[in-house]
Protein backbone atom coordinates (compact mmCIF):
# COMPACT_ATOMS: atom_id res chain seq x y z
CA UNK A 1 0.00 0.00 0.00
CA UNK A 2 1.64 3.30 -0.88
CA UNK A 3 -0.85 5.96 -0.26
CA UNK A 4 -0.86 6.03 3.75
CA UNK A 5 -3.10 9.41 4.08
CA UNK A 6 -5.55 11.29 1.67
CA UNK A 7 -7.42 14.47 2.80
CA UNK A 8 -10.57 15.87 1.29
CA UNK A 9 -11.59 19.56 2.40
CA UNK A 10 -14.37 20.07 0.28
CA UNK A 11 -14.91 24.13 1.86
CA UNK A 12 -11.80 24.61 0.34
CA UNK A 13 -11.72 22.00 -2.75
CA UNK A 14 -8.51 21.09 -1.93
CA UNK A 15 -7.17 17.72 -2.52
CA UNK A 16 -3.77 16.20 -0.31
CA UNK A 17 -2.39 12.58 -1.02
CA UNK A 18 0.29 11.33 0.50
CA UNK A 19 2.32 8.00 -0.73
CA UNK A 20 5.37 6.67 0.05
CA UNK A 21 7.78 5.07 -1.84
CA UNK A 22 10.78 2.24 -1.21
CA UNK A 23 13.27 4.70 -3.40
CA UNK A 24 15.18 8.13 -2.86
CA UNK A 25 13.67 11.61 -3.17
CA UNK A 26 15.83 12.56 -6.54
CA UNK A 27 14.43 9.10 -7.94
CA UNK A 28 11.13 9.48 -7.40
CA UNK A 29 11.95 13.48 -8.59
CA UNK A 30 12.94 11.80 -11.88
CA UNK A 31 9.29 10.32 -12.67
CA UNK A 32 7.91 14.52 -12.59
CA UNK A 33 11.22 16.11 -14.87
CA UNK A 34 11.24 12.43 -17.16
CA UNK A 35 8.64 13.04 -19.78
CA UNK A 36 8.72 9.06 -21.08
CA UNK A 37 8.65 8.38 -16.84
CA UNK A 38 6.04 11.36 -15.95
CA UNK A 39 3.52 9.50 -19.13
CA UNK A 40 3.98 6.03 -17.69
CA UNK A 41 1.55 7.14 -14.74
CA UNK A 42 0.13 10.35 -15.65
CA UNK A 43 -2.96 9.16 -16.93
CA UNK A 44 -5.37 6.00 -16.10
CA UNK A 45 -4.16 2.53 -17.82
CA UNK A 46 -6.76 3.25 -20.18
CA UNK A 47 -5.61 6.78 -21.12
CA UNK A 48 -2.19 6.77 -21.03
CA UNK A 49 -0.48 10.14 -21.58
CA UNK A 50 2.13 11.51 -24.09
CA UNK A 51 3.88 14.66 -23.35
CA UNK A 52 4.56 16.12 -26.21
CA UNK A 53 6.50 19.25 -24.59
CA UNK A 54 7.69 18.90 -21.45
CA UNK A 55 10.00 22.35 -20.39
CA UNK A 56 11.11 21.30 -17.09
CA UNK A 57 11.72 24.89 -15.43
CA UNK A 58 10.01 27.76 -13.53
CA UNK A 59 7.91 29.34 -16.24
CA UNK A 60 8.39 26.13 -18.47
CA UNK A 61 5.39 24.36 -20.47
CA UNK A 62 4.26 21.03 -20.79
CA UNK A 63 1.91 19.86 -23.52
CA UNK A 64 -0.13 16.42 -23.35
CA UNK A 65 -2.62 14.15 -24.79
CA UNK A 66 -4.33 10.85 -22.88
CA UNK A 67 -5.29 8.10 -25.64
CA UNK A 68 -8.65 6.68 -24.17
CA UNK A 69 -10.14 2.96 -25.09
CA UNK A 70 -12.31 4.88 -27.96
CA UNK A 71 -9.83 6.73 -29.73
CA UNK A 72 -10.81 10.14 -27.98
CA UNK A 73 -7.95 12.02 -26.78
CA UNK A 74 -8.17 14.33 -24.20
CA UNK A 75 -5.38 17.66 -24.14
CA UNK A 76 -3.71 19.40 -21.36
CA UNK A 77 -1.23 21.47 -20.43
CA UNK A 78 1.27 22.16 -17.23
CA UNK A 79 3.23 25.58 -16.03
CA UNK A 80 5.31 25.24 -13.69
CA UNK A 81 5.83 28.07 -11.23
CA UNK A 82 8.47 26.70 -9.06
CA UNK A 83 11.37 24.18 -9.01
CA UNK A 84 13.19 23.34 -5.77
CA UNK A 85 14.83 19.69 -6.81
CA UNK A 86 14.94 17.42 -5.73
CA UNK A 87 12.37 18.98 -2.90
CA UNK A 88 9.29 20.88 -4.52
CA UNK A 89 7.53 21.85 -7.68
CA UNK A 90 4.18 24.03 -8.43
CA UNK A 91 2.77 23.56 -11.29
CA UNK A 92 -0.90 24.96 -12.92
CA UNK A 93 -2.57 21.94 -15.16
CA UNK A 94 -5.04 23.23 -17.14
CA UNK A 95 -7.45 21.45 -20.06
CA UNK A 96 -6.40 22.56 -23.78
CA UNK A 97 -8.41 22.41 -26.64
CA UNK A 98 -8.00 20.33 -29.92
CA UNK A 99 -4.79 22.39 -30.93
CA UNK A 100 -3.20 21.48 -27.42
CA UNK A 101 -3.33 25.37 -26.46
CA UNK A 102 -4.79 26.31 -23.27
CA UNK A 103 -8.77 26.62 -23.12
CA UNK A 104 -8.51 30.51 -21.71
CA UNK A 105 -12.35 30.37 -20.52
CA UNK A 106 -11.36 27.39 -18.08
CA UNK A 107 -9.55 28.41 -15.18
CA UNK A 108 -6.39 25.62 -14.47
CA UNK A 109 -6.16 23.80 -11.37
CA UNK A 110 -2.74 24.51 -9.00
CA UNK A 111 -0.72 21.98 -7.48
CA UNK A 112 2.21 21.53 -5.22
CA UNK A 113 3.98 18.31 -4.89
CA UNK A 114 6.72 17.91 -1.92
CA UNK A 115 9.23 14.87 -1.57
CA UNK A 116 10.77 14.26 1.98
CA UNK A 117 13.33 11.84 2.89
CA UNK A 118 12.25 8.92 5.12
CA UNK A 119 13.94 5.82 6.39
CA UNK A 120 12.52 3.27 3.47
CA UNK A 121 12.76 6.26 0.71
CA UNK A 122 10.46 9.01 0.38
CA UNK A 123 7.52 10.77 1.09
CA UNK A 124 5.57 12.46 -1.55
CA UNK A 125 2.65 14.82 -0.64
CA UNK A 126 0.71 15.78 -3.62
CA UNK A 127 -1.53 18.89 -2.88
CA UNK A 128 -4.17 19.50 -5.67
CA UNK A 129 -6.20 23.24 -5.37
CA UNK A 130 -9.12 23.36 -7.76
CA UNK A 131 -11.10 26.73 -8.21
CA UNK A 132 -14.72 25.34 -8.56
CA UNK A 133 -17.22 22.36 -9.38
CA UNK A 134 -17.34 23.37 -12.97
CA UNK A 135 -13.67 22.92 -13.20
CA UNK A 136 -13.54 19.64 -11.34
CA UNK A 137 -16.44 18.30 -13.86
CA UNK A 138 -14.44 19.67 -16.90
CA UNK A 139 -11.96 17.21 -16.40
CA UNK A 140 -13.63 14.36 -15.28
CA UNK A 141 -15.86 14.71 -17.88
CA UNK A 142 -13.60 13.97 -20.64
CA UNK A 143 -13.61 9.96 -20.26
CA UNK A 144 -11.44 10.00 -17.16
CA UNK A 145 -13.76 9.09 -14.89
CA UNK A 146 -13.90 4.97 -16.56
CA UNK A 147 -9.99 4.74 -15.78
CA UNK A 148 -10.45 5.91 -12.37
CA UNK A 149 -12.91 4.09 -11.34
CA UNK A 150 -10.72 1.14 -11.81
CA UNK A 151 -8.74 1.88 -8.72
CA UNK A 152 -11.98 1.78 -6.34
CA UNK A 153 -10.49 -1.46 -4.97
CA UNK A 154 -7.40 0.71 -3.35
CA UNK A 155 -9.75 3.05 -1.97
CA UNK A 156 -11.55 0.05 -0.42
CA UNK A 157 -8.36 -0.59 1.06
CA UNK A 158 -7.91 3.24 2.32
CA UNK A 159 -10.98 3.16 3.87
CA UNK A 160 -10.49 0.52 6.05
CA UNK A 161 -7.75 1.66 7.55
CA UNK A 162 -8.06 3.89 10.69
CA UNK A 163 -6.49 7.89 10.69
CA UNK A 164 -7.21 8.13 6.63
CA UNK A 165 -10.25 9.91 6.28
CA UNK A 166 -10.32 13.36 8.34
CA UNK B 1 -14.86 13.97 6.13
CA UNK B 2 -17.76 16.52 6.70
CA UNK B 3 -20.88 15.40 7.39
CA UNK B 4 -22.46 18.73 7.43
CA UNK B 5 -26.02 19.19 8.73
CA UNK B 6 -26.63 15.34 9.35
CA UNK B 7 -28.66 13.69 12.01
CA UNK B 8 -27.09 10.73 12.98
CA UNK B 9 -29.66 8.37 11.30
CA UNK B 10 -28.96 10.26 7.98
CA UNK B 11 -25.30 9.96 8.55
CA UNK B 12 -26.20 6.33 9.19
CA UNK B 13 -28.30 5.67 5.78
CA UNK B 14 -25.08 7.55 3.62
CA UNK B 15 -22.04 5.38 4.92
CA UNK B 16 -24.47 2.38 4.16
CA UNK B 17 -24.75 3.39 0.92
CA UNK B 18 -21.53 4.63 0.31
CA UNK B 19 -19.87 1.26 1.88
CA UNK B 20 -20.73 -0.54 -1.28
CA UNK B 21 -18.37 0.10 -4.19
CA UNK B 22 -21.28 -0.41 -6.96
CA UNK B 23 -23.13 2.24 -5.50
CA UNK B 24 -20.05 4.35 -5.22
CA UNK B 25 -19.36 3.80 -8.65
CA UNK B 26 -23.30 4.39 -9.81
CA UNK B 27 -23.20 7.60 -7.52
CA UNK B 28 -19.97 8.75 -9.63
CA UNK B 29 -21.44 7.95 -12.72
CA UNK B 30 -24.95 10.16 -12.32
CA UNK B 31 -22.70 12.84 -10.43
CA UNK B 32 -21.46 13.94 -13.79
CA UNK B 33 -24.56 13.08 -16.04
CA UNK B 34 -28.17 11.76 -15.12
CA UNK B 35 -29.31 8.35 -16.66
CA UNK B 36 -31.88 5.92 -16.71
CA UNK B 37 -31.56 2.94 -14.34
CA UNK B 38 -31.65 0.60 -17.60
CA UNK B 39 -28.77 2.76 -19.03
CA UNK B 40 -27.16 1.96 -15.55
CA UNK B 41 -27.41 -1.64 -15.73
CA UNK B 42 -25.87 -1.73 -19.06
CA UNK B 43 -22.95 -0.77 -17.52
CA UNK B 44 -22.29 -3.45 -14.79
CA UNK B 45 -22.78 -7.43 -15.02
CA UNK B 46 -25.85 -7.83 -12.46
CA UNK B 47 -29.35 -7.56 -13.39
CA UNK B 48 -31.61 -4.44 -13.81
CA UNK B 49 -33.36 -5.55 -10.36
CA UNK B 50 -29.86 -5.79 -8.58
CA UNK B 51 -29.41 -2.14 -9.94
CA UNK B 52 -32.43 -1.04 -9.01
CA UNK B 53 -32.06 -1.99 -5.34
CA UNK B 54 -28.70 -0.27 -5.11
CA UNK B 55 -30.14 3.02 -6.39
CA UNK B 56 -32.89 2.58 -4.02
CA UNK B 57 -30.12 2.59 -1.10
CA UNK B 58 -28.66 5.67 -2.57
CA UNK B 59 -32.22 7.49 -2.67
CA UNK B 60 -32.67 6.15 0.70
CA UNK B 61 -29.36 8.32 2.00
CA UNK B 62 -31.01 10.69 -0.24
CA UNK B 63 -28.13 10.89 -2.31
CA UNK B 64 -29.80 10.56 -5.56
CA UNK B 65 -33.66 11.58 -6.71
CA UNK B 66 -35.15 9.67 -9.11
CA UNK B 67 -37.98 10.99 -11.78
CA UNK B 68 -39.83 9.78 -14.72
CA UNK B 69 -39.16 10.51 -18.06
CA UNK B 70 -41.38 8.47 -20.42
CA UNK B 71 -41.08 4.69 -19.78
CA UNK B 72 -37.28 5.54 -18.01
CA UNK B 73 -36.67 6.10 -14.51
CA UNK B 74 -34.16 9.07 -14.47
CA UNK B 75 -31.73 8.72 -11.69
CA UNK B 76 -29.83 12.23 -10.68
CA UNK B 77 -27.34 13.15 -7.81
CA UNK B 78 -28.63 15.29 -5.26
CA UNK B 79 -26.52 18.21 -5.13
CA UNK B 80 -26.01 20.35 -2.31
CA UNK B 81 -23.00 22.18 -3.00
CA UNK B 82 -20.62 20.97 -0.40
CA UNK B 83 -21.92 17.71 -0.85
CA UNK B 84 -21.20 17.66 -4.96
CA UNK B 85 -17.78 19.00 -3.81
CA UNK B 86 -16.91 15.81 -1.98
CA UNK B 87 -17.94 13.55 -4.77
CA UNK B 88 -16.24 14.90 -7.11
CA UNK B 89 -12.88 15.12 -4.40
CA UNK B 90 -13.62 11.54 -4.18
CA UNK B 91 -13.20 10.70 -8.39
CA UNK B 92 -9.86 13.01 -7.74
CA UNK B 93 -8.90 11.25 -5.01
CA UNK B 94 -9.26 7.95 -7.15
CA UNK B 95 -7.29 9.56 -9.91
CA UNK B 96 -4.39 10.29 -7.44
CA UNK B 97 -4.64 6.99 -5.34
CA UNK B 98 -4.00 5.21 -9.07
CA UNK B 99 -1.16 7.74 -9.97
CA UNK B 100 0.84 6.81 -6.65
CA UNK B 101 0.18 3.16 -7.90
CA UNK B 102 1.72 3.48 -11.61
CA UNK B 103 4.75 5.53 -10.10
CA UNK B 104 5.37 2.17 -7.66
CA UNK B 105 5.14 0.36 -10.41
CA UNK B 106 7.26 2.38 -12.67
CA UNK B 107 9.95 2.42 -10.11
CA UNK B 108 10.14 -1.43 -9.31
CA UNK B 109 9.98 -1.86 -12.72
CA UNK B 110 13.44 0.74 -12.71
CA UNK B 111 14.71 -1.26 -9.69
CA UNK B 112 14.37 -4.34 -11.36
CA UNK B 113 16.22 -2.98 -15.23
CA UNK B 114 19.22 -1.77 -12.91
CA UNK B 115 19.68 -4.99 -11.05
CA UNK B 116 19.40 -7.08 -14.10
CA UNK B 117 22.33 -4.51 -15.45
CA UNK B 118 24.18 -4.79 -12.22
CA UNK B 119 23.53 -8.45 -10.84
CA UNK B 120 25.12 -8.68 -7.54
Amino acid sequence: MTVIRSEKDPDNLTLTIVAEFDAAPDVVWDVWEDPRKLERWWGPPTFPATFTRHDFMVGGQSRYHMTGPNGETPRGWWQIDAIDKPRRIDFLNGLAGDDGEPLPQLPPMSGSVTFESTESGTRMTAVTNFTDTEQMQAMLERGMQEGMTQAIGQIDALLLSPATHV
Amino acid sequence: MVVDGLSEAEADRVFHAMADKTRRDILARVVLHEQSVSSLSRQYEMSFAAVQKHVAVLEHAELVGKHRQGREQIVRANTSTLRRAVELLDSYEQLWVQRAKQITELLTSEKGEADDRHPL
